[in-house]
């Protein structure tokens, strides 16, 4: 057939060069997010003034992009929790982000009758573990064959239970775990930003997670099960993996990935028991963006959601903050449409 | 069929229940004129959810936009909407009765037209988006929205807009000389919504009935059971699934201007766009009751709202805990719902004939292997359509 286009490229990752460049409606979507970030920029006076204090006093876009780069790491780690959940199990896991905030909140609790959040981050690790085992086999196990909307509300049903728990337990307001590490200021070129040492330690700790998992996944006896039965689980299941334990090992992992998060996220920012549907939120953009099984882009989709809060933070002012996280979930699922229907007239 | 049996009477006792409930218990009529906002959710839901199987988790946002619609409709003619919104209220406002059933009235209009309007516009995004993307693009539009209103301070930001009161009944206004009484302002905008709501949920009631009926119906039904099938059929799905969204957000939208009104202030994230308590609700009370029938979000609403009024003040704060279980218990336990449930060991009653002869071979096939390999092949299907 002399019409015949070539195969639809293999599906590719957020921010691929190869794809940017093979596809106009890449450069018509940055365009769009451009268009509407001038407009907003254009209708707020307060935003030009942020934007010019950026450009004089320089030395704060510094201070936006360490601070996004830290955080964006510990949005990663969320992130790829649940790119293994969606992977393995197809279960789009609602609750994502209240995981995160448990953590959070199991290193304020050891914070606040005196034990030090490092120490918190094992003991979430274990209990967050625990956690999303039982919820596993209460909740997850009886709608992991169901239809995709099943398992979507029924997180959903478990995010609500577990935010209103938290709020019953430690009241409404804003937490922190104080880790007691010292805040430097840098003076640079005649402007100053602040470093604080907590920071880069959560950034590292955040590193050696993620590496210490991928290790797992690559190198352990139920990591290569968790692989087996993400590309195949009725082969799986005829070599005699037990796909049952599998689910809830990985389901449970996630749980304790968010916890160790979470844990990172107490130490650097604020917790509170009503933050986790934005959390929820930024694993989905992350994965979405990024696809699973993705480790650079999830890594990278993770680091500029972090930069771009920042800056969005910074320039349009805190309000529309977890607005910004919102209308990226928006842009990113277009973007997907947008793929998808590219997909299909190439099939066509 | 029991059905076409007791479709009368019930028709009757709801319209008798409807007309003298305000009379009867005259202390729960705010209580009741809630019932029948709740039940036009579920219905409004289940247009979506339950016969055209796209379940959103944003279509509150509707029931938001009508109400900021209805409030600047109520208020803009008379005065300038930034200075009324002001938090520091230096404005001194009021309105005579003309200025408010007028605005009401406009406002009421507006906010159905502009949610249909917003429908279409959306529809253009989140239609391409398929099964849970579809639910989570939904979810997210409602919670920008809330946020964004919440950022825009001519709608007064995140302090919100306290609603024109109702005229007080001292108003030598022939609207008061009606069956109504001397009753008290506050007693008389009771009633007054009361009816409002009661009229909004027969409606929109006898309207999806007949909607179910029609051709329009098929095709809804037709893109749940296989979309790319009826679009291969010659349906043209995007236009008919628009127009469902927008016959939802049409009702929803007018829901939000009363209940705006009924509550007397809204402010973004808790009343107008309350994606965790009325937006999670629509969908629960739909689901219990049995999706994709047309008693089911009534009996579920019912049922629901009954519960929850009863229970709720029990409950000392763990209300939502309880509300995040029944969701939890709802989807994973009893997912066909109680129509849906009645259908399948009744299903003589609604006139559903089931073939004896495949129910057999049915039970033969069913071996643990069969099973296991027909899962198996749907959740390779499903993984791949997600993917």
């Amino acid at each position: 057939m002399a019409s015949q286009k070539p195969a639809a490229p293999a599906r590719t990752g957020f921010l691929s060069p190869a794809w940017l460049k093979s596809s106009g409606d890449g450069w018509t979507l940055l365009l769009m997010i451009a268009l509407v970030c001038v407009v907003l920029v254009l209708i707020s006076g307060q935003a030009q003034n942020n934007l010019t204090i950026l450009q004089v006093a320089w030395q704060q876009n510094i201070q936006l992009l360490l601070d996004g780069l830290f955080i964006g790491a510990i949005f990663a780690l969320a992130a790829y929790g649940l790119a293994l959940v969606w992977g393995v199990m197809n279960v789009k896991n609602l609750c994502q982000g209240e995981y995160v905030i448990m953590g959070g909140y199991i290193a304020y609790y050891l914070y606040d009758i005196g034990i030090h959040p490092f120490v918190g981050l094992p003991v979430a690790i274990v209990f967050m573990f625990g956690f999303g085992w039982a919820i596993y086999v209460l909740v997850i196990r009886r709608v992991i064959d169901r239809d995709l909307f099943t398992s979507l509300l029924a997180t959903f049903g478990i995010a609500i239970v577990l935010q209103q728990g938290l709020n019953l337990i430690f009241g409404p307001e804003v937490q922190t775990a104080r880790s007691g590490l010292p805040t430097a200021t840098v003076t640079l070129g005649g402007g100053a930003f602040t470093f604080a040492w907590i920071k880069l330690t959560a950034f590292l700790m955040c590193g050696a997670l993620a590496l210490a998992v991928v290790i797992f996944m690559k190198r352990s006896r139920m990591g290569q099960a968790i692989r087996a039965t993400a590309q195949d689980a009725r082969a799986a299941r005829v070599m005699g993996i037990d796909t049952d334990r599998v689910y809830a090992f990985t389901y449970s992992l996630n749980a304790a990935i968010c916890g160790a998060a979470g844990v990172l996220i107490a130490m650097i920012w604020v917790i509170q028991p009503f933050y986790g549907i934005t959390h929820s939120i930024r694993s989905f953009v992350i994965v979405t963006a990024a696809g699973f099984g993705n480790l650079p882009g999830v890594i990278t989709a993770g680091l500029g959601l972090g930069v771009a809060e920042q800056y969005s933070g910074f320039v349009l002012g805190a309000d529309f903050q977890q607005a910004t996280v919102v209308g990226m979930l928006l842009l990113v699922l277009i973007w997907r449409q947008i793929i998808e229907n590219k997909h299909r007239r190439v099939v066509e | 069929m029991i059905g076409d049996r007791i479709e009368k009477p019930v028709y009757v006792f709801l319209a008798v229940f409807g007309v003298i409930a305000p009379m009867v218990f005259p202390a729960y009529v705010q209580q009741i004129a809630m019932l029948w906002i709740m039940i036009v959710f579920a219905l409004t839901w289940d247009t979506m959810g339950g016969q055209m199987g796209y379940n959103s988790l944003g279509n509150i946002f509707f029931f938001g936009a009508g109400m900021y619609i209805a409030a600047v409709c109520q208020i803009w003619p008379w005065y300038d909407v930034g200075e009324y919104t002001d938090p520091s209220g230096i404005l001194n406002t009021s309105f005579t009765p003309d200025q408010y059933f007028l605005g009401l009235g406009l406002g009421v209009v507006l906010a159905a037209l502009g949610s249909v309007v917003l429908a279409a516009i959306f529809g253009l995004i989140v239609f391409g988006l398929r099964g849970p993307y579809f639910a989570i693009g939904t979810l997210g539009l409602a919670i920008a929205a809330g946020e964004l209103i919440g950022a825009w301070d001519w709608v007064g930001g995140g302090g919100g807009i306290r609603l024109p009161v109702f005229p007080s009944g001292t108003d030598a206004d022939p609207l008061f000389r009606l069956p109504f009484g001397d009753l008290q302002s506050a007693d008389l905008q009771g009633v007054f919504f009361y009816w409002t709501c009661f009229v909004l949920a027969v409606l929109t009631f006898l309207f999806l009935r007949w909607l179910y009926r029609t051709r329009f119906g098929l095709m809804l039904n037709a893109i749940r059971d296989d979309e790319a099938k009826a679009e291969a059929l010659g349906v043209r799905t995007q236009l008919y699934k628009t127009v469902a969204w927008s016959i939802s957000a049409f009702f929803l939208g007018i829901s939000g201007a009363l209940f705006g009104n009924i509550i007397g202030f809204m402010e973004p994230l808790e009343v107008a766009f309350p994606t965790v308590t009325f937006g999670i609700f629509m969908v629960l009370m739909a689901l219990l009751g049995g999706k994709g029938t047309l008693w089911g979000p009534v009996i579920g609403a019912t049922l629901f709202h009954i519960i929850k009024e009863v229970t709720w003040t029990h409950l000392l704060g763990w209300q939502w805990v309880v509300l995040g279980l029944l969701i939890v218990v709802t989807v994973v336990f009893f997912q066909q719902g109680i129509v849906g449930w009645l259908q399948e060991k009744r299903p003589e009653w609604f006139g559903i004939e089931v073939d004896r002869g495949t129910a057999g071979q049915r039970a033969d096939a069913e071996t643990a292997d069969a099973l296991e390999a027909a899962r198996d092949a749907a959740g390779d299907v499903a993984g791949d359509a997600a993917r």
